[in-house]
């Protein structure tokens, strides 16, 4: 066991008028997780602290937080691998609701925005749709997405302008606009052909350097644009 | 505090760095050249503070922040059209810089020395 330092941003809007950093030490095993150093904090130290979780596994998506500055799942971060004391912070660029939990209403209607179910007007066939193998690999490292909004919260043009769609919902579209067996292309691409589509991304790559899944999404974007700038036109 | 971004992050605030910067040479360059108009007493006289040695090394800092822009534009531009490229991203930003500083040795030493 180690003695672990971790510095936590706070915030209860009931209570704060603004975010403030406290400091914390548990102790932990060099191989835990921060989110086990975390829960050790509200299991022993201070209740109050408030944080999503679930599977422990980076597996649901719901603990993606900012930690030494970048964004990370913190059940997928081993406590040796990160300098301290960890500073845990938020996603930035979400109202906070409270300490490290943030308000995704707007990051899932954007997401329910690109239409991210199959579109297909045929009638179904009996068994399953038919694919080769080649069409599956064309949109395979983006159906790894698992919503968790690392990406969209490290992205500099998210900052400033709090309508762009973010990489995650481009992410969802590519899911199927490149899927052969999905008829809804067209739509989905007329949606993201807007200034607040993906031409607000400036392949700055934060995106790609959060996302726990390493998919690769600033190509998945560019991949989007080019079809935009040479199938449409 | 600061989001801790990488080549790309960096890569993209000077781009917006140098862009506005030689933005604001060319609108102070196009008022000096404006200044012609009222005489060449005046003009003269505004044009003699450029001989100060500190314009000596603006000028190279001009040409740095140009020279970057253009060639972080061309890789911006590569990236765009072939989004396959994304994966070697660093890479080329790492080629870019040594092109970069490769150039800007022989130009600083002739642009200081004249
Ligand atoms: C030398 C040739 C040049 C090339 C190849 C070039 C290339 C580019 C490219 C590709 C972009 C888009 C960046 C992006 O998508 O994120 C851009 C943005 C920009 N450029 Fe240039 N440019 C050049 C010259 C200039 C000049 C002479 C100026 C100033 C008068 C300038 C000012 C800007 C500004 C202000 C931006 C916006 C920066 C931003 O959005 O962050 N550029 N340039
Ligand atoms: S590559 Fe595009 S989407 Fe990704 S962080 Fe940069 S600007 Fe945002
Ligand atoms: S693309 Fe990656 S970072 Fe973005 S929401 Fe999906 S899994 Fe998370
Ligand atoms: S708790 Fe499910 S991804 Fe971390």
């Amino acid at each position: 066991m180690i003695q672990v330092h971790l510095k936590i941003q706070r915030y209860n809007p009931e209570k704060d008028s603004k975010p403030y950093f406290k400091d914390y030490a548990v102790e932990c095993e060099p191989t835990d997780r921060v989110l086990d150093a975390l829960l050790a904090v509200k299991g022993t130290l201070d209740g109050s602290l408030t944080l999503r979780k679930s599977c422990a596994h980076g597996v649901c998506g719901s603990d993606g937080m900012r930690i030494n500055g970048r964004n990370m799942l913190a059940c997928k971060v081993l406590i040796k691998n990160v300098s301290q004391p960890i500073v845990v912070e938020p996603l930035k660029g979400f109202k906070i609701v409270k300490d490290l939990v943030v308000d995704m209403k707007q990051f899932f209607e954007k997401y329910v925005a690109v239409k991210p179910y199959l579109i297909n007007q045929e009638t179904s066939p009996e068994k399953e749709r038919l694919q080769s193998q080649k069409q599956q690999e064309r949109f395979e490292d983006t159906t790894k997405c698992i919503l968790c909004a690392c990406c969209t919260t490290a992205c500099p043009s998210f900052w400033s302008d709090p309508n762009y769609v973010g990489p995650a919902s481009i992410v969802q579209a590519h899911r199927f606009i490149f899927d052969s067996r999905d008829q809804g292309g067209e739509e989905r691409l007329n949606l993201l052909n807007q200034r607040e589509g993906v031409w607000r991304c400036r392949t700055i790559f934060n995106c790609v350097e959060a996302c726990p899944r390493e998919i690769n999404i600033t190509r998945a974007i560019g991949e989007i644009k080019r079809d935009l700038l040479f199938k449409k036109i | 505090m600061f989001y801790k971004g990488k080549e790309g992050q960096w890569s993209w605030i000077f781009h917006r760095i140098t862009g506005i910067g030689v933005l604001l040479f060319l609108a102070i360059h196009i008022i000096d050249t404006m200044l012609v108009g009222w005489g060449p007493e005046i003009y003269n006289k505004v044009i003699a503070i450029y001989r100060n040695p500190i314009f000596k090394i603006g000028e190279v800092g001009l040409f740095a922040a140009v020279l970057y822009h253009a060639l972080n534009g061309i890789r911006i531009m590569i990236i765009d059209f072939v989004p396959e490229f994304t994966k070697y991203h660093r890479q080329i930003f790492y080629l870019e810089m040594l092109l970069f500083f490769l150039s800007m040795i022989p130009v600083s030493f002739l642009m200081l020395s004249h």
